[in-house]
């Protein structure tokens, strides 16, 4: 068990890095699937159907696959992702400036692949509001944002929070697969570090390594668990 | 579609219809104009649709093509073998799981009163660590990311002398992850009937074991199916990850292959598409089923009513038992 208190410099820096990974990830693919959530709802039916097809092909892909592309195809296209170097940003977040591209390409791929799934959970919170609520919001007169702002979208964010926080959840536990696409130092990737190259038994990196992960998705998880009693009861 | 824009608009008149297709024609012709300038012109300045890349890919008269799909088959049939083994694994070793922690649920609130105090209190606490050991190891496997689950299947197993082929590891660690998942289905799905189920077995005479195989098993079954199939779509986007252990599936046939052919992006649009092909007809049967389940479930009183006569214990213990 040595390794945990030898090398905890070594964890607690994968453990920060994954955080900040998570992070960018879940902030990115809110708005993306935010923005993904408005054309599908959108009247304009080529919106919607870009929308559709978005969220169809990112949801039925293996997040695998769009890391490949990144990592792989965004080379070939010779792109680096500089876009994502941005001058305030990436001075918090140093790995989004540095000039192994990596880190930025598992970013765009966590995060397309997360806002499929963040679309899903508001446009399922939008259609849980009652047709009724809107249709009186309409008929006392209110336009279509007042509608937006004072009747739809405070009764769906309720019915969202929950399905959103087990996409977040997903998210941390599927941001695990950067460390195996060239992301040096983040918890998974530390794993293999530790034990291939640095020949450390196995089962203690193993449940720091565990424990990393857990820290960040059990109490998430707990948390929405009590949200979601908190609501059945009150409906 | 008209359903799901009802909520936030009227249903549109002639005027609206009219600017509705207007801007439809002008957002097409903007979309278009823009993908061909964002998508298409930087593409083909990089010369991604030349036939050197795509040709060993579509075109039959290139000479690596029946050698290409040739592995990209059998790529797709390890991919569907992991996944097939995975969600058989996963579904029989959840199904007990859940079992056993009703089972648990049931067991921390008895008080075996029938026996010596000592032993009684030994029975209790018994089940109630049992329980909670059940419970944290549904937990824990449940937040790992199942990346890292398939990782120390594959690092850890052979630390202790027991080493499989890659495949093994895949469907070992996928089963950890997606058992403990579909355990948790089964039990939302099993302590989300009504109360009257249980308790009017129990009124039957049915032991606790009988009536979660006969009664609550079944139907928990039943109204999770969307779930179970959404999950399929998990494990099979899942089996994805045996490239990290070198399982030669899809993914780590197309790394071969650009390795050779040197054109990613076109062979993993190729594998994409595959995908999202076998997962999107899933995601619809899923829906599908959902559909049918919920307008079944309206009707569901009438066959209530003819239980009694066709009360043959033997037929539904038959059915039961399956």
């Amino acid at each position: 068990m040595n390794v945990l208190i030898d090398k905890f410099d070594v964890f607690a820096g994968g453990f920060w890095l994954t955080l900040q990974i998570c992070f960018l990830a879940a902030i990115g693919a809110l708005v993306l699937g935010a923005i993904v959530a408005v054309l599908r709802i959108s009247p304009v039916p080529p919106l919607r159907a870009v929308g559709t097809g978005y969220v169809n092909v990112f949801r039925n892909m293996p997040l695998t696959v769009v890391m490949f592309f990144a990592a792989f195809g965004l080379p070939a296209l010779g792109s680096n992702a500089d876009f994502l170097r941005i001058p305030v940003v990436d001075s918090l977040f140093r790995r989004l400036g540095t000039d192994l591209p990596y880190f930025r390409f598992a970013l765009i791929a966590l995060v397309l692949y997360t806002a499929a799934f963040v679309c899903e959970a508001l446009r399922s919170g939008v259609n849980a509001v009652p047709a009724g609520q809107a249709e009186a919001a309409r008929s006392i007169g209110l336009t279509f944002g007042q509608n937006l702002r004072y009747v739809v979208l405070p009764q769906s964010w309720k019915a969202s929070v929950v399905p959103l926080g087990s996409v977040i959840i997903a998210m941390i536990k599927n941001s695990a697969l950067v460390g195996f696409f060239g992301v040096v130092g983040d918890l998974s990737q530390t794993a293999d570090q530790l034990t291939s190259a640095e020949g450390y038994a196995f089962i203690p990196v193993a449940v720091g390594i565990s424990i990393g992960y857990l820290i960040m998705t059990v109490p998430l998880g707990a948390l929405l668990n009590r949200l979601e009693k908190r609501q059945a009861v009150a409906r | 579609m008209s359903q799901q824009t009802s909520v936030l608009y009227d249903v549109p008149g002639p005027r609206q219809r009219r600017i509705t297709l207007i801007t439809s024609v002008i957002t097409s012709v903007v979309l278009l104009v823009g993908a061909y300038f964002l998508i298409y012109r930087p593409l083909d300045d990089k010369g991604q649709f030349t036939m050197e890349l795509w040709g060993p890919l579509v075109d039959p008269s290139n000479e690596n093509f029946t050698q290409v799909w040739e592995r990209i088959g059998l790529g797709f049939r390890h991919t569907l073998t992991a996944a097939a083994l995975a969600i058989v694994a996963s579904l029989a070793v959840g199904t007990l799981l859940a079992v056993l922690r009703i089972q648990l649920k049931s067991l921390t609130r008895r008080r075996f009163s029938g026996l010596a105090t000592p032993l009684a209190y030994l029975l209790r606490g018994l089940s109630a660590l049992l329980s909670v050991v059940t419970r944290v190891c549904v937990e824990v496997f449940r937040g790992l990311p199942v990346v890292l689950t398939i990782f120390f299947v594959a690092r850890g197993f052979p630390e202790f002398g027991i080493s499989f082929d890659s495949l093994w590891y895949l469907v070992i660690g996928l089963t950890i992850y997606n058992s403990v998942v579909i355990a948790e289905i089964l039990r939302s799905g099993m302590e989300g009937l009504p109360g009257g189920q249980a308790e009017a077995a129990a009124a039957i005479g049915l032991a606790p074991m009988q009536t979660t195989r006969m009664i609550l098993l079944p139907q928990a079954f039943r109204i999770m199916l969307p779930a179970l199939i959404s999950q399929l779509v998990v494990v099979l986007k899942d089996t994805s990850l045996g490239f990290i252990i070198s399982y030669e599936e899809t993914l780590n046939i197309g790394k071969q292959l650009i390795g050779v052919l040197n054109n990613p992006i076109q062979v993993y649009l190729v594998i994409a598409v595959l995908f999202i092909a076998v997962n999107y007809s899933l995601s619809k049967l899923a829906q599908y089923l959902q559909r049918r389940l919920s307008r079944g479930r309206k009707t569901a009183g009438i066959p209530a009513q003819n239980l009694p006569s066709a009360a043959l214990t033997s037929q539904a213990e038959g059915a039961g038992g399956n």
